[in-house]
């Protein structure tokens, strides 16, 4: 039917019922032309392993959709729920685990390949040459994917997500004029709760992937109009060069790469599924939060800037940083592209990346080096293990008169002069010689009974004035305002603090 | 296509009248004619088409579980002392609710039924599921008429749960029970309806 409908006579290789119905559908869509300008796309000094990131990007988001899309299927973004969810797709649901953590991993995967896509284009000098709207976008599409990432982390609702997206949120308060407002507004409230979940969630699953989508069309857009930059060579050498068109050494390339992304992170997520902590426990002072570790070199950047210089490390500088990047294009006008004749460009970049891995490693040896930070920190792992460990049990809902099972086996809790106590002990570092809550353990000294050892003023008279025994141990006098002396000695003596359990 | 060569499209300024093809790249040199196209297509094809299924697979099994792992069937439920019920059976059939936890997905819920204690037709007790197997309305008991009736589509039940009218394709479901000292206990379970043959199915 469409060779009648055709005005030009079929040619020789039409005659085929495969080539006719191509060219029909041809007709009405046009995919021969859009093929031609998705795959004949010249590529100057041709195919190359150096520009696979990009395309590796689009796999694993691709990844990432597919399998948050699945993961919806059972998860509810509530607090009461969140986290009994997660367990049932981590430990009942079939392949959950797996669907999970390639979900888990896919995002740190992201965010590595985000940073190589990101170091070769400027290692080759590729925002050259009016690019400066592609690398804008490519900079806009690394915020978008780490705010991804920090809004997923909380997600799970288990211990380390809860934590740590405290201390993310935190920061937010640092802002200069509107951090308070930016705090509550991403919090929902002035604490973390079930509308931090809930805003987290809609952020994650709808705003910033739409706004993704757009950035990757406008970003592969621009690509397209600018051209593929080629080898970082001058132009006059480029023009020498034979270009080849994207397909299909190109495409191949990218393919083997993309393949290999997903089959990599199948046997990571298969050998290795990621885990899950107990239920966050909004109540538990003492857990020690670590962030994911494409977040541990900021995580340590802090640490050096405090009291008011804070605003330097959470703000100015981390903006600076990220300002020069977006700036970048329109800072760097020469259109030299060699990396070696850009000592001051790539050495910049070179420092940022050594500054990052150095902050990251930092981080984690002075974690190891304290043994009251490595012993808590190995808690709360081992917290994790046993909780991974358990069988799932479903969220009771057995009628109005049954009681909560988390509610009813929370031990009484501390007045409010010994709950501020309690973080007081943290805050001014107790626990890094007494153990979280004086419990003691791996080698560090209980603090037991103390209730029935000592009377409230001999107790504080002990912490202003340590007995001669306890300075030879280590003890530091205690110097406090008295209304948290007085908070801190409650805690030590409230009967509660024996009983329950070290947190995990 | 042959050997297609761009115009040089400027670095910086070179904006001229005609814009070269990509505004923004320096320089193309002359376009190599790709060959074994189709052999790449072929294979970007079929490499997708492995990988593609091997992703499916757990996938679909994850999207599947509720319909391939149904929850396991209610626990016993003690109804009463075994020699009241049958004194109270022999007069007349008696109402009773059956509460049990329902696992629901990630949560737990108790849910209620209604079972009838009677007569069975070859003697002894039987405890009858209330669900009349036609659209799984409640079937009441008309002490005046002697029958159960379904109120939805007016199906009808003798005392032993036989049908006796109506819409409903059997009887009412007898559900297992077992005495233990001296109760009644019954195990709540669920039939398919519409269908003449029971079939349990949860």
């Amino acid at each position: 039917m469409s060779a009648a409908a055709d005005s030009r006579p079929p040619a020789a290789g039409e005659s085929t019922l495969r080539e006719r119905l191509a060219s029909w559908l041809d007709q009405r869509v046009g995919w021969r032309q859009l093929m031609s300008v998705a795959l004949d796309e010249p590529i100057p000094g041709g195919a190359r392993w150096a520009y696979v990131f990009g395309s590796g990007l689009l796999f694993v988001f691709i990844n990432q959709i597919v399998t948050g899309v699945f993961l919806a299927l059972y998860y509810v973004p509530s607090a009461d729920h969140a986290q009994t969810t997660v367990a049932f797709i981590q430990k009942q649901v079939t392949m959950g685990s797996f669907v999970r953590s390639l979900h888990a991993y896919g995002s740190s995967v992201m965010v590595l390949l985000l940073m190589l896509h990101l170091a070769q284009t400027y290692v080759y000098g590729a925002y050259k040459g009016r690019r400066e709207l592609l690398w804008l976008m490519g900079c806009f599409l690394l915020l978008l994917v780490m705010g991804m990432a920090f809004t997923g982390y909380l997600l799970p609702w288990d211990q380390k997500a809860y934590f740590a997206t405290a201390v993310g949120t935190n920061i937010a308060s640092e802002v200069p004029w509107i951090g308070g407002f930016l705090k509550l507004l991403l919090r929902g409230g002035s604490e973390m709760g079930t509308l931090t979940l809930s805003r987290f969630f809609m952020l994650h699953v709808f705003l910033i992937p739409a706004g993704i989508f757009a950035a990757v069309a406008s970003h592969l857009f621009l690509f397209r109009r600018a051209g593929a930059a080629g080898p970082p060579r001058p132009a006059a050498e480029l023009r020498q060069l034979p270009a080849e068109t994207f397909f299909p050494g190109q495409v191949f390339k990218d393919f083997v790469f993309g393949i290999g992304l997903i089959v990599m992170l199948g046997a990571l997520a298969w050998q290795r599924p990621v885990s899950l902590g107990p239920v966050a426990n909004p109540a538990d002072a003492t857990y020690l939060p670590r962030p994911e570790w494409y977040y541990l070199p900021v995580f340590q950047f802090i640490k050096y800037f405090q009291g008011a210089a804070a605003v330097l490390g959470i703000v100015v500088i981390p903006g600076v940083v990220v300002l020069a990047l977006f700036a970048l294009p329109f800072l760097d006008r020469s259109p030299e592209r060699r990396p070696l004749r850009r000592p001051v460009a790539v050495g910049s970049l070179l420092l940022v990346l050594a500054a990052l891995v150095f902050l990251g490693v930092q981080s984690g040896v002075q974690d190891r080096r304290d043994p009251a930070v490595r012993a808590k920190l190995e808690a709360q792992e081992e917290a994790e293990r046993a909780y991974a460990k358990q069988p799932f049990s479903p969220e009771e809902n057995l009628g109005p008169s049954a009681g909560g099972g988390a509610a009813a086996a929370a031990p009484a809790a501390l007045s409010p002069d010994a709950a501020k106590g309690a973080l007081l002990f943290e805050s001014e570092g107790c626990s890094g010689c007494h153990g979280a809550q004086g419990h003691g353990g791996g080698g560090l000294v209980a603090l037991a009974n103390l209730g029935k050892r000592f009377p409230e003023p001999q107790l504080t008279a002990m912490l202003h004035a340590p007995r001669p025994d306890m300075l030879q141990g280590g003890m530091q006098p205690v110097q406090l305002k008295s209304e948290d002396m007085q908070a801190l000695v409650a805690f030590l003596l409230a009967p509660q603090r024996d009983t329950a359990p070290p947190v995990p | 296509m042959g050997v297609v060569t761009t115009p040089h499209g400027g670095g910086e300024d070179g904006g001229g009248d005609v814009p070269p093809a990509h505004p923004g790249s320096e320089a193309i040199g002359p376009l190599v004619p790709s060959t074994r196209r189709s052999f790449f297509g072929v294979l970007v094809g079929a490499i997708s088409a492995v990988v593609g299924a091997l992703m499916a697979v757990p996938l679909v099994r994850f999207a599947l579980d509720p319909v391939l792992h149904r929850g396991g069937g209610a626990d016993w439920f003690a109804l009463g002392s075994h020699g009241e019920l049958a004194a109270a059976a022999a007069a007349e059939p008696v109402r009773a609710e059956v509460s049990f936890r329902r696992v629901d997905g990630w949560r737990a819920t108790t849910v209620k039924q209604t079972v009838w204690v009677t007569l069975g037709a070859k003697g002894g007790l039987v405890v009858l599921s209330g669900t009349c197997p036609h659209l799984g309305c409640v079937a009441l008991w008309h002490g005046d008429r002697g029958r159960f009736v379904c109120p939805c589509h007016n199906g009808n039940f003798d005392r032993h749960g036989e049908r006796l009218s109506g819409p409903p394709p059997r009887g009412l479901d007898p559900l297992p029970v077992k005495v233990e000292d001296g109760k009644l206990w019954v195990k709540y379970q669920y039939y398919r309806g519409l269908v003449a043959d029971r079939e349990v199915i949860g």
